[in-house]
């Protein structure tokens, strides 16, 4: 699919979310809620998708880039006085994202370097590492409400700029992947010294995915932040990583469409399952053990992907 | 000077726990190459199951707690390997010959699975975990207080190390462990049957997990589901200052991360308690990634 056609797409997703978001308030608000969770999960998921499936740097550490998304929007939108419903938050809104994914861009800049050095089992502790420190940092400042938590945060997120930001990750995303230039990604997972001896800059790669990974994530924390209004530490422990990293697998590393089904099915699952709510966990833990024993390859496994299924649509249209 | 004594005294107590848990991590690493993310929620294990049979110990032999405290922690450590055993079995084994990833990933989903599956069984709540140690007060100054259980805690942990030691030093499994941890594939063409050592490997780990379960809930008397979750990557971290996959190296760093952490508690803040010790870990990956006493391992291609 070429990259007009993918615009196109892009284009008619954000006018579908914007029509949508007019009837918003005729939506169930708890349906409404489950459907915005969807979309920030969609972001988160497939943004790690990027760091873990596509350039096989495991990650723990995104519920920690999300935090510092969530935390410098709220400061930004609070600080220039936003008001649910009024004109300036049209403006103050991207802003805030922007900035909260900027803040987490230069984290995973951090946080890429160690990947440079490290592989594996090191990697994922380290980002694990990374991801409590600054929970733990932000605990400390008295200013962001430390463990008490940052309140009154204006309530902008809906479901146009949820579903808008979700399509502009997914088209930055696989259109960055499926270029030329995003074979790297796969190469440095598949084979990093064999990249590195056909002259892949595996450093440049695996920055370039720390870096726009994190950017998404903390465009997502700000979504969220401004979604309930109040957000605290805890919410951005490694449990919530891991419920990210859980997406991901379960949708299959490397596999957009299969990551983004991931999402919304793992998004719908704990609620419908809420009168077992405490099994949530164990059950999670255990479908991560089974599939990677049985279908390492996630449920939807690598063949599902945007492009052998619009191939597949395309063939089916045209007449041979 | 005397509150020094004191921090130092709590800092090598809990260093013994670290230093225990480091072990585990460190034996797995050195004949499997990849880390147990579940070893620290062994760990937890260990501790509940003391909790649930000290009290039912205790009154069999007459209240004696010289004798129900031995008999609980080998209880514990049985337990424990069982469980190691299990896991090595049953989730591991089948993935040893896939990318490292995949194991890793599993590993996580086991540690989850113990920890959530903890708070189903044993409820989510801390409980007080039962005296098995005394108590008493050895030294009683103005400035120092010294009670007996961090004296025991200590004594336990050199001791398991000696024997730990000595098995890996002078038994013929423990040849067969460092052969294997060695060059396993030259290990297994002189005849040593590599998957009983791989097992062997989990059960010295994780009765160890075990003793330090149940030495931790002799010090700090309250235990709950998640309660591995920290000292696992803490020990995890004391492993890696060591040097991964060298034993002595684990029981350095272990009592190197215990020292540091209280010294920061006391002297700075007790928020930045469970920081500091990844700070550590990300400076020791950067400038030193064999750790003290590690050897730097070239990849072959």
């Amino acid at each position: 699919m070429g990259v007009h056609a993918t615009k196109v797409v892009l284009l008619a997703a954000i006018a579908i979310s914007f029509i949508v978001s007019l009837f918003q308030s005729q939506i169930n608000p708890y349906f409404l809620q489950i459907i915005i969770y969807i979309g920030i999960n969609i972001i988160l998921a497939t943004s790690l998708n990027l760091i873990n499936g596509y350039a096989g740097q495991f990650s723990l550490g995104h519920a920690g880039f999300m935090a510092l998304g969530g935390y410098t929007g709220a400061v930004v939108s609070t600080t220039l006085g936003a008001t649910p419903g009024g004109s300036s938050a049209v403006i103050i809104l991207p802003l805030a994202l922007v900035l909260g994914g900027i803040v987490a861009a230069l984290a995973g800049l951090l946080v890429g370097i160690p990947s440079l050095r490290l592989r594996g089992d090191y990697l994922a502790i380290t980002t694990l590492g990374f991801g409590e420190i600054i929970r733990v940092v932000i605990q400390n400042l008295d200013f962001l409400g430390g463990a008490r938590g940052f309140t009154g945060i204006p309530k902008l997120t809906n479901f146009f700029w949820v579903f808008s930001v979700v399509s502009i990750t997914v088209f930055v995303i696989s259109n960055l992947v499926n270029s030329s230039y995003g074979k790297g990604f796969l190469a440095v997972r598949d084979d990093e010294i064999a990249a590195q001896a056909m002259g892949i800059n595996t450093t440049k790669y695996k920055v370039v995915a720390f870096v726009t990974g994190a950017f998404f994530a903390g465009v997502a924390g700000g979504l969220y932040a401004h979604f309930v209004s109040y957000i605290n530490p805890q919410q951005f422990s490694f449990i919530r990583s891991i419920e990210i990293v859980v997406m991901v697998i379960v949708g299959g590393m490397g596999n957009t469409p299969g990551v983004i089904i991931a999402a919304a099915l793992l998004t719908i699952l704990p609620e419908a399952l809420r009168p077992i709510a405490e099994y949530r966990m164990v059950i999670y833990s255990l479908s991560l053990v089974i599939i990677m024993i049985t279908r390492p390859q996630g449920l939807f496994g690598r063949e599902l992907s945007l492009r052998s299924l619009l191939g597949r649509l395309r063939k089916q249209a045209m007449p041979v | 000077m005397s509150e020094l004594l004191q921090q130092i005294i709590n800092g090598i107590s809990l260093g013994s726990i670290y230093a225990l848990i480091a072990l585990g991590y460190t034996m797995v690493y050195g004949v499997l190459r990849f880390i147990n993310f579940a070893h620290g929620d062994v760990f937890m294990v260990g501790a509940f199951v003391g909790y649930y049979a000290a009290p039912r110990i205790v009154p069999l032999v007459g209240g004696s707690l010289l004798i129900a405290g031995p008999i609980t922690l080998l209880l514990s450590m049985l337990v424990c390997s069982a469980l190691g055993v299990t896991i090595e079995k049953l989730a591991y084994r089948p993935l040893r010959p896939r990318p490292k990833l995949t194991i890793l990933i599993t590993a996580i989903g086991i540690s989850l699975f113990l920890e959530f599956g903890g708070q189903l069984v044993f409820g989510p709540d801390p409980k007080s975990f039962p005296t098995l140690l005394p108590s008493a007060v050895i030294i009683n100054t103005p400035n120092l207080v010294l009670r007996s259980t961090p004296v025991i805690v200590i004594a336990t942990t050199v001791g398991l190390m000696l024997l730990l030691r000595f098995i890996v030093m002078k038994t013929k499994l423990g040849t067969a462990m460092r052969a294997v941890s060695y060059n396993q594939s030259a290990a297994s063409l002189m005849g040593i049957n590599i998957d009983t050592v791989i097992s062997f490997t989990f059960v010295l780990g994780s009765s160890l997990a075990a003793a330090a379960g149940i030495l931790y809930g002799s010090l700090y008397p309250s235990i709950n589901p998640l309660m591995g979750v920290f000292p696992g990557l803490k020990a995890f971290i004391s492993a890696v200052l060591g040097g991964i996959g060298n034993i002595p190296g684990a029981a350095i760093g272990g009592f190197i991360i215990g020292l540091i952490e209280t010294f920061v508690t006391g002297y700075l803040s007790p928020t930045y308690r469970d920081a500091i010790a990844f700070g550590i870990l990300i400076l020791i990956l950067l400038f030193k990634p064999s750790g003290i006493l590690g050897r730097a391992e070239s990849e072959k291609v």
